[in-house]
């Protein structure tokens, strides 16, 4: 009881939201669950990134890659050799990882800068490289997949629930929760443990880390293979929500999209990714349809806006969080909590009202 | 975030209405989801963000010509069109979300002209499990009209890519037999397509193909120089070019610069608008003896100058601020709308989706299409589900386009 | 005999396109130790106001040096509002703010001039000269000139000049040229004004063969990375090479190689840039870099 009532704030928080997120079908419609799903995948592959990028400091541009790959694994097993595909997820994350791990090891050789040069025409060059081994990935054509009915003790406890029949989108945004849950937990237990630390002196100064008897190379590995075990699975989520894979899926702009989820949420962080992942999801859909809607926005600039897209958006902020926010939403939201706090307990000059400057986060 | 709580509302409201007609499909005998007394609601998904955005310009021309039919005539029997139209940046992973919004939260009636061909096959399997029609996707992509019988709620309008390139097989082994043919394609359906049409429709002779080089979209233009002079080394005379507009253009100025002049360049009809034919001059091509096909009127052709179809169409997208008269991809969009509409107006009272997809499947006959070449018609059976399948050969003068002979019926060939 | 002869000259040709946008890279990379991910899209943008210029009917010879003005002005313009800022950041915030910068000018081209491809001058003719039989037009010998006269024109700022001396020393020892009164800020935006004024360039020499639109360079750029980084990342010589090389080696590789074949040239890009990282991270020309700890 006594360790309930102590728990941090933060934990009542992450309670909250994972009764909010699972309770979330039965109060919106089938196809609402279906985006919100779009949004956790991406949550899962920026979580991946954020290992990656946040936590060891490498730079990769070419995570889309890691999802295409778990995103083709799932669809070539499900497709070609019939497997059920709730067992192709995991077999998709451990391929990527593998993958992803072995990427690692030249990876060591290249500076930060290179490494992202390195990745970033991987990302360019990947739809064509699906294109290529045809007989397997279906080539041009891509690979359909249909999408699976909710087993029956989902449907009875869903009818029991709410009233109406189980959809396919509903019973997938529920595989999909489970995977968040999953593996942020996972994530949440790594960087608090050993690994995280290991891995974030090994961000924060390789040289050092190194005298101090950190394995650099295997840390910096490892943490490429984690994250593309993330993006594995992502891909494979992502496989199983759309129903359809093909070369056109998998665009550059796919892996610029995670980093700025990642970047926006706040790297180095647990939640970011997930805050990350709702701006990146929602920003087109809303920028295209919401903002024209409105009627207090005038229809030059709302016209303004939908033209102009998404890329002009994210590029604009992309630099303006740079610039203003580096450490992303969670890093703002941390700023402002902790003058909140220690304006609370009395840590302003009485006179002035000034707060003095706290510690840097991250 | 009030987007959400806008948007969550506006769900419930749905639901609400949902529960209580007890259903998604059809509340009456005569009406179904997406029409109300004095609306019909269309969607679609298009490219209008992104690289492939250039094709965009076709919903809006589209949505010029509902404009046009709404103002001038009140609508189709009393039921004003209205066309939601949503940017997928033409990739699948967009369409699928958005094509199930329309259908699921924005309730239309049917799906109109949707681009690409990945994004529309992303999305066939979910239109026709809901019964939703998707109708005249902006593709010649072949399975969109063979697979008629296994995907009977889609149906596609232009000619098929396969069909047109049988009729360059038709005219290359009639007017020169002895052709040593050279094929460069994009990697992609659109190319694959287009070459699967060429060889099938030399049959016994496709053996006239001494080399085929493909490229891939990312390619830089200049780089086609290696597939090119690879082609002229292997002997080819006749050059076809299955390419989108940028790489055709780039392609034909390589062709004279590596000193090659191939007895005859065969382009596909989506390179082949006037305006492109002009860059590839100022870029060095020589454009001798280059073949394409038409169906649908150029705006860039003085001969239909008077024309009343294409008066009709310069009244019609004057509706539109952001569209190009001299666009080939705006008459395209007109064109498929006045099909549209012809669809709408034949359903009557029966305003059905079951009704309106058989219609466009099965039973369509449009002789008067003022935007297509005289003597195109747009016609389904249930036997055979390709809506055009004529085109005509037409020839490069030097300043524009000439039609030549008849117009080239391809009904029936392809299973 | 003919065919590889007509492949390596056509090699060299889009080569010259490579090295052009690849000398943009390497005068940043010289100015601040940054490859900036967004030059290609910079001088594509610049293309386009050239373009816009000459559309509101000034002749090219004059809207070509107002172009170079212009995107001058626009990179020390960049720099002063959007790196400085960041300037003392982690690699990683200037790649993100880099590649935010690509984002931003491709969507702002692609919403101020559309999607669709125009043509764009060129100064030389498009007709062709025979070399040894193998053909190529005076379009691309121009392109590989310019990029010479580039060449020579940034090795001798670099070399021969004070300016090029302190812009130099401002970025390799930007603390000790402080104390010897160097305004080190202002020489990082001159960096960036004349990488942004080369790659304007690179840009209007490159459209006409490829095509003025907003993705025109979202390839071309792979391939500037691939040359620079083969010749040397801070090598102007090295850029121009590499280019040449890279232009080659592609060509060569999707005619001969067929499990390349015409569709993965742009895998060969990558293979080079991983290769010679991993191999010979200082590329051809580039002196080995000595990490201080």
């Amino acid at each position: 009881m006594q360790r309930i009532r102590s728990a941090p704030p933060r934990y009542w928080l992450v309670l909250v939201a994972v009764l909010f997120l699972a309770g979330l079908p039965t109060v919106v419609t089938s196809f609402q669950a279906s985006e919100f799903g779009g949004a956790l995948i991406l949550a899962i592959a920026i979580m991946g990134l954020n290992v990656l990028v946040g936590y060891s400091g490498q730079i990769s541009l070419g995570h889309g890659a890691f999802m295409a790959l778990g995103a083709y694994t799932s669809a070539v097993l499900v497709h070609k050799y019939k497997l059920d595909f709730l067992a192709t997820i995991p077999i998709a994350g451990v391929v990527t990882g593998v993958v992803g791990f072995l990427f690692g090891i030249p990876a060591l050789r290249l500076s930060a800068l290179y490494l992202a040069l390195a990745t970033f025409a991987l990302a360019v060059v990947t739809p064509s490289l699906i294109k290529r081994p045809e007989a397997l990935t279906g080539g041009v054509q891509g690979i359909l997949l249909i999408q699976p009915d909710p087993p029956q003790f989902m449907k009875d406890g869903f009818a029991a629930i709410t009233g109406t029949a189980m959809t396919s989108d509903q019973w997938i945004y529920y595989v999909i929760l489970i995977c968040a849950l999953l593996l942020f937990w996972f994530a949440w237990n790594l960087v608090r443990h050993r690994p995280g630390r290991a891995m974030r002196a090994v961000r924060d100064g390789e040289v050092a880390a190194a005298a101090s008897g950190v394995n650099v190379s295997g840390y910096k590995t490892l943490a490429f293979g984690i994250s593309a075990f993330y993006a594995g699975v992502a891909g494979s989520l992502f496989a199983l929500s759309t129903g359809f894979v093909s070369p056109d899926t998998f665009p550059v702009g796919l892996s610029i999209q995670l980093l700025v989820g990642g970047v926006v949420g706040g790297l180095a962080s647990i939640p970011g990714p997930l805050l990350g992942a709702i701006f990146v999801y929602f920003l087109p859909i809303e920028s295209n349809q919401w903002v024209p809607s409105q009627s207090w926005i005038p229809t030059q600039v709302a016209n303004t806006v939908v033209k102009a897209g998404p890329a002009v958006t994210y590029g604009a902020v992309l630099i303006l969080i740079m610039i203003f926010a580096p450490n992303g939403i969670v890093g703002l939201v941390n700023v402002g909590y902790s003058r909140l706090r220690r304006r609370l307990r009395g840590a302003a000059d009485r006179e002035t009202g000034q707060v003095p400057p706290g510690p840097q986060t991250v | 975030m009030t987007g959400y709580a806008s948007r969550l509302a506006a769900v419930a409201a749905v639901l609400v209405t949902l529960a209580a007609c007890g259903g998604s499909s059809g509340t009456t005998a005569q009406t179904d989801t997406g029409v109300t007394s004095n609306s019909i609601l269309l969607g679609t998904t298009n490219a209008l963000s992104g690289p492939a955005a250039a094709y965009g310009t076709i919903a809006n021309s589209e949505l010029a010509y509902f404009t046009y039919i709404n103002n001038t005539k009140g609508g189709v029997n009393g039921r004003k069109i209205d066309f939601k139209i949503l940017d997928d940046g033409y990739n699948p992973a967009n369409t699928v979300p958005l094509t199930k919004q329309l259908v699921e939260q924005d309730q239309v009636f049917a799906m109109f002209s949707g681009l690409g061909t990945q994004t529309q096959t992303s999305v066939r399997d979910y239109l026709n499990s809901k019964k939703v029609p998707q109708l005249f996707v902006a593709t010649g992509a072949t399975t969109f009209m063979a697979d008629f019988s296994s995907h009977n709620y889609t149906i596609g309008w232009q000619p098929p890519y396969q069909g047109e390139a049988r009729i360059y097989a038709k005219d290359v082994m009639t007017n020169h037999p002895n052709a040593k043919i050279g094929v460069l394609y994009q990697n992609d359906d659109y190319g694959q397509d287009y070459l699967k049409g060429l060889t099938d429709g030399l049959g016994s002779n496709a053996s006239m193909i001494v080399d085929k080089e493909s490229y891939d979209v990312t390619a830089a233009v200049p780089t086609l120089a290696s597939q090119l002079s690879t082609l002229k080394a292997k002997g080819a005379d006749t050059l076809f070019l299955f390419a989108t507009p940028a790489f055709t253009i780039g392609a034909l100025a390589i062709v004279t610069k590596i000193g090659w002049t191939p007895n005859e360049i065969y382009l596909n009809s989506v390179s082949n608008p006037q305006v492109y034919m002009g860059y590839a001059k100022a870029s060095g091509a020589a454009l001798q003896n280059v073949i394409s096909v038409g169906y649908i009127k150029d705006p860039t052709d003085p001969q239909w100058a008077s024309d009343a179809g294409m008066q009709l169409y310069k009244t019609v997208i004057a509706n539109c601020s952001t569209c190009n008269v001299n666009d080939g991809f705006n008459i395209y969009g007109v064109a498929v709308a006045y099909t549209m509409v012809d669809v709408l107006t034949k359903a009557g009272s029966d305003m059905t989706r079951a009704n309106v997809m058989n219609i466009a499947g099965n039973e369509l006959n449009e002789t008067n299409n003022p935007f297509l070449l005289p003597g195109v018609v747009v016609k389904t059976t249930s036997n055979d589900h390709f809506p055009i399948t004529q085109e005509q050969v037409i020839t490069w003068n030097g300043t524009g386009w000439s039609l030549q002979g008849n117009l080239i019926d391809e009904r029936g060939t392809i299973k | 005999m003919q065919e590889f002869l007509q492949q390596l000259v056509s090699g060299l040709a889009s080569g010259g396109i490579f090295a052009s946008l690849a000398l943009a890279l390497v005068l940043i990379y010289n100015a601040m130790g940054l490859v900036n991910f967004a030059q290609g899209e910079m001088a594509m943008f610049a293309t386009f106001i050239a373009f816009a210029l000459i559309e509101h009917g000034l002749s090219y010879w004059i809207a070509f040096p107002l172009t170079l003005l212009l995107a001058f002005a626009g990179g020390i313009a960049v720099q002063r509002i959007v790196i400085r800022p960041v300037e003392r950041a982690p690699v990683l915030t200037l790649v993100i703010v880099t590649l935010g910068l690509a984002t931003l000018f491709n969507g702002a081209a692609g919403f101020l001039f559309g999607y669709v491809p125009r043509s764009f001058p060129s100064p030389f003719s498009v007709s062709t000269v025979s070399i040894f039989g193998a053909y190529a037009s005076y379009q691309d010998l121009g392109v590989i000139g310019v990029s010479g006269v580039v060449l020579l024109l940034i090795y001798l700022l670099l070399q021969r000049t004070t300016v090029g001396l302190t812009m130099r020393a401002a970025a390799h020892h930007p603390e000790a040229s402080r104390l010897l009164g160097v305004r080190v800020s202002w020489m990082l935006a001159l960096g960036w004004g004349l990488a942004s004024a080369v790659g304007a360039v690179s840009g209007i020499m490159a459209a006409p063969a490829l095509l003025l639109e907003p993705d025109m360079m979202q390839t071309v750029i792979i391939y500037a990375f691939a040359a620079a980084v083969l010749g040397g990342i801070e090598s102007p010589l090295g850029a121009v090479v590499g280019g040449l090389i890279v232009g080659v080696t592609v060509n060569l590789a999707g005619a001969y190689l067929p499990f390349v074949g015409g569709d993965l040239q742009l895998a060969v890009a990558l293979a080079i840039i991983v290769g010679v990282l991993v191999v010979k991270p200082n590329g051809l020309f580039g002196r080995p870099a000595v990490r201080r700890v």
